[in-house]
C-alpha cells in the first residue's frame, strides 16, 4: 500500500491564472481519499496532476516515497477511470483490459488470468468478445474499471468515474465500488462534485474552492463541524440555511437576533464571549417544529411544501421575509400558507464569522 | 426500418424526379463511354449510342469490338506499362500523403508543441494559395533539387497537402476524446504508438475517405507529370491517353476505350473504401 503526498502544489496557466493554489495533503496506504468542490474548483486539476497529465507549476508531488514531479504518467504505478470511460473503441472489452498489460510485456498466459480475475470480479465474462459502443454506460464504467484493477496499480484515480450515469445505476456502482476498495484496499483518490457521492463514499473527504483546500476530514466531521461558510453550504442536502445577524455571547449563553427578532437563544459550547455581526448556520434537518409556547420558537409562515416520501422539505419564512428551509416529518400535516412556530437545536447550530471566508466560531475545543 | 411503406405525396414524386434525373445525367456518359469504346473509329461516328441493326436485342453487334482495346496494350500505345506507373504514381501519393496528413493533422489537434499556432496558422494559410500559383516555383525548386524527370519530383510536393493536415485535424478534435489519448498514456503507450495505435483506428473514416481523394487528385494529375517527367517510360496514363490524339486527328475510339481502362482502377477503389469514404465525408454530420 502506498501513501501519496501534496506539498505546496500549484498548478498556474498561462495568464498567471492559479487552478491550484498551494496544496497540501497527505493521503494515507490504502485510504480512499474524495476530493469533492463545486466546477473549476480544482480538484480535477489536482487529481491530473497526481497522475502526471498536468505538470506541477509549483511545489512536490510523492507517490510511495518517490517524488514524482517529472516521472511519466506510465511510470507513476497509477490507474485512473475517467468520467467518459476512455475505452479503446476499436478494441473488444478482453483488449481493453489487457492493453496495458500487453505494453508492459507481460507473459500473454499471465495477461489471460489476470483478465479471467478481473472479469470474475466485476461479472464481465459475457462481455469480454464485445466492444465498447455495444455496451450500456453502467457496463462500460464495469470495463474501464476492469481495465485499472488490472494494471494492480499503486493508487487508483477517479475522475468522476459515476457522473455518466444514471440515478439507480450510480448509487449501484457506488456501492460496488465502496466494497471493491474493502477487498483491494488500494490507495484511492476519488474526484467528484457530488457530496452526497462524496459523503458515502471517502474514508476522508478533502473539500476544495477556488483552487484552495477548504477542510480535510471524515464525512461526518465534515457534516458536523464545517471550517466555515462554503464547507458548510455545500455539505449536506439540503444546504445549510444561513441567516446574518447579531451575535451575543455572555458566560456561555447564546443570543442571535436579526432586525430585532430573537432568532435562537442557548447555550452552545466552544463558543468565546463576544458581541459581534455574525451568520447563524443551521441544516434543514436540525430544525423543529415547536408550540408558541416554547422558548425560541420562531414565527413562520409557509411557502412551498415538498414532499419525500417520509418527510417533506418547507420553505418558510420568517417576520423579515428571510426564507429558511426546513425537513419536518410527513405526518406533521404542515401545507402551503399555514402560520407555524420553529426552533433550532441547540446541539446543532453553527456560527460562522459575517466577512468573505466566514470562518467557523464555535471550533472544537 | 419499420417496414412501413412511404406514403406517395407531392414532395416524395419531386424528389424521386429530382433523383432520378440526376441519375440520368450520371449514368448516361458513363454508358456513352463504355459503349464508345467498344466501338469502330467508324461506328463512333454512325452512331450515338448501340448499333441499331439485326442482331440479338436489335443491335448490330458485329460493329462492336475489342479492336480499341487491343491497340491500347499493344507497343504502339504502350497503355499498360502507362497504368503500372499511374497505380504507382497515386498509390504512394495517397498512401504517403494520408499518413503525412494523418500524423500531422493528429499532432496539431492534440499534441502541445513550440510554434503550434505558426504551424497552424501556415497550414490554415496554405490552403487559400491557389494550385496553380505554385506551378513555377515548385518546378524551380525541383530544378534546383535535381529532381526533374522523377516520380519523386511528382510524389513529394504531394504528400503534405494543407488540406490533407487540416481535415484531419478537425477529424482527431471530433473523434478522438482526450482522455482516449491520456488512458493510453498511462497504459504506456508513447506518443507516436498513440497515433499508430488509438488514433489511427479511430480516425479510419477519414483515412478512406482521404485514401481515395489523394488517389484521385494523381490518377487525374494532367499537368504535374506534363512538367516533371520528360521520360516517354514514365508518363502516367492521364498523358498517354491524351498523347493518342494529334494536332489534326483525334481517334474518339480509340480514346473512350483509354479512359475505360483509366476509370477502372479508380472505381473498384471506391467499391472496396466507399463506407468509409461516405462515413468519412459525413463525419461530424450527425451527433455520435
Amino acid at each position: 500500500m502506498t501513501a501519496v503526498e501534496l506539498n505546496n502544489v500549484w498548478k498556474i496557466y498561462a495568464g498567471d491564472v492559479a487552478a491550484v493554489k498551494d496544496v497540501n495533503l497527505s493521503i494515507q496506504p490504502g485510504e480512499f481519499v474524495v476530493l469533492v468542490g463545486p466546477s473549476g474548483c480544482g480538484k480535477s486539476t489536482t487529481l491530473r496532476m497526481i497522475a502526471g497529465l498536468e505538470s506541477i507549476s509549483k511545489g512536490e508531488i510523492s507517490i510511495g516515497n518517490r517524488v514524482v514531479n517529472d516521472v511519466a504518467p506510465k511510470d507513476r504505478d497509477i490507474a485512473m477511470v475517467f468520467q467518459n470511460y476512455a475505452l479503446y473503441p476499436h478494441m473488444t472489452v478482453e483488449k481493453n483490459i489487457a492493453f496495458s498489460l500487453k505494453i508492459s510485456g507481460m507473459p500473454k498466459d499471465d495477461i489471460n488470468k489476470r483478465v479471467q480475475n478481473v472479469s470474475e470480479v466485476l461479472g464481465l465474462h459475457e462481455l469480454l468478445k464485445r466492444k465498447p459502443g455495444a455496451l450500456s454506460g453502467g457496463q462500460r464504467q464495469r470495463v474501464a474499471l476492469g481495465r485499472a484493477i488490472a494494471r494492480d496499480p499503486k493508487v487508483f484515480l477517479f475522475d468522476e468515474p459515476l457522473s455518466n450515469l444514471d440515478a439507480k445505476l450510480r448509487i449501484a456502482m457506488r456501492t460496488e465500488m465502496k466494497s471493491l476498495h474493502q477487498r483491494l484496499a488500494t490507495t484511492t483518490v476519488y474526484v467528484t462534485h457530488d457530496q452526497e457521492e462524496a459523503m458515502t463514499l471517502g474514508s476522508r473527504l478533502v473539500v476544495m474552492n477556488a483552487g484552495q483546500i477548504q477542510q480535510v476530514g471524515t464525512p461526518i466531521d465534515i457534516y458536523n463541524y464545517p471550517n466555515n461558510r462554503f464547507v458548510a453550504g455545500f455539505v449536506g442536502s439540503p444546504a445549510m440555511n444561513f441567516i446574518e445577524g447579531k451575535l451575543r455571547v455572555k458566560a456561555g449563553e447564546t443570543h442571535f437576533s436579526r432586525n430585532g427578532l430573537d432568532i435562537f437563544t442557548g447555550s452552545v459550547s466552544y463558543l468565546p464571549d463576544t458581541e459581534s455581526d455574525a451568520v447563524i448556520g443551521v441544516r434543514p434537518q436540525s430544525i423543529m417544529l415547536v408550540q408558541k409556547e416554547t422558548p425560541g420558537a420562531i414565527a413562520a409562515t409557509v411557502d412551498q411544501v415538498e414532499p419525500l416520501g417520509d418527510q417533506m422539505d418547507i420553505k418558510v419564512r420568517i417576520h423579515d421575509d428571510t426564507v429558511i428551509i426546513a425537513r419536518v416529518p410527513l405526518q406533521s400535516g404542515v401545507d402551503t400558507g399555514l402560520q407555524i412556530h420553529i426552533a433550532f437545536d441547540a446541539e446543532k447550530v453553527h456560527f460562522f464569522e459575517n466577512s468573505k471566508v466566514g470562518a467557523r466560531l464555535n471550533r472544537r475545543s | 426500418m419499420n417496414g412501413k411503406r412511404p406514403s406517395i405525396s407531392v414532395p416524395w414524386v419531386l424528389v424521386h424526379l429530382l433523383l432520378i434525373a440526376v441519375s440520368i445525367v450520371v449514368i448516361v456518359p458513363l454508358l456513352y463511354l463504355v459503349i464508345s469504346a467498344f466501338k469502330t473509329e467508324q461506328g463512333f461516328l454512325e452512331h450515338t449510342f448501340l448499333p441499331l441493326g439485326e442482331g440479338a436485342l436489335g443491335i448490330d453487334w458485329s460493329q462492336l469490338t475489342t479492336k480499341q482495346l487491343g491497340r491500347l496494350f499493344s507497343s504502339e500505345i504502350g497503355i499498360g506499362r502507362a497504368l503500372v506507373n499511374s497505380i504507382f504514381l497515386s498509390a504512394t501519393t495517397a498512401m504517403l500523403a494520408t499518413f503525412i496528413c494523418a500524423l500531422a493533422g493528429y499532432a496539431s489537434a492534440a499534441l502541445d508543441f513550440k510554434g503550434k499556432r505558426a504551424f497552424e496558422w501556415l497550414v490554415l494559410a496554405a490552403l487559400i494559395i491557389p494550385p496553380p500559383l505554385l506551378i513555377a516555383p515548385s518546378y524551380q525548386w525541383l530544378h534546383t533539387l535535381g529532381l526533374l524527370d522523377s516520380y519523386t519530383g511528382l510524389i513529394l510536393p504531394a504528400v503534405a497537402p494543407a488540406f490533407g493536415v487540416f481535415l484531419f485535424r478537425q477529424a482527431t478534435l471530433q473523434s478522438v476524446p482526450k482522455s482516449i489519448l491520456e488512458a493510453a498514456r498511462i497504459d504506456g503507450l508513447g506518443e507516436f504508438g498513440i497515433f499508430l495505435v488509438i488514433a489511427l483506428p479511430m480516425l479510419r473514416p477519414m483515412v478512406g475517405a482521404f485514401l481515395i481523394i489523394t488517389f484521385l487528385a494523381m490518377w487525374n494529375n494532367f499537368i504535374g507529370p506534363q512538367i516533371v517527367l520528360q521520360s516517354a517510360e514514365k508518363q502516367p496514363l492521364s498523358v498517354v491517353i491524351y498523347q493518342t490524339q494529334t494536332a489534326y486527328y483525334s481517334d474518339y475510339g480509340l480514346l473512350m476505350a483509354g479512359t475505360l481502362v483509366s476509370i477502372l482502377p479508380v472505381a473498384a477503389l471506391f467499391l472496396f473504401l466507399q463506407r468509409d469514404f461516405i462515413a468519412g465525408l459525413s463525419s461530424g454530420a450527425v451527433k455520435g
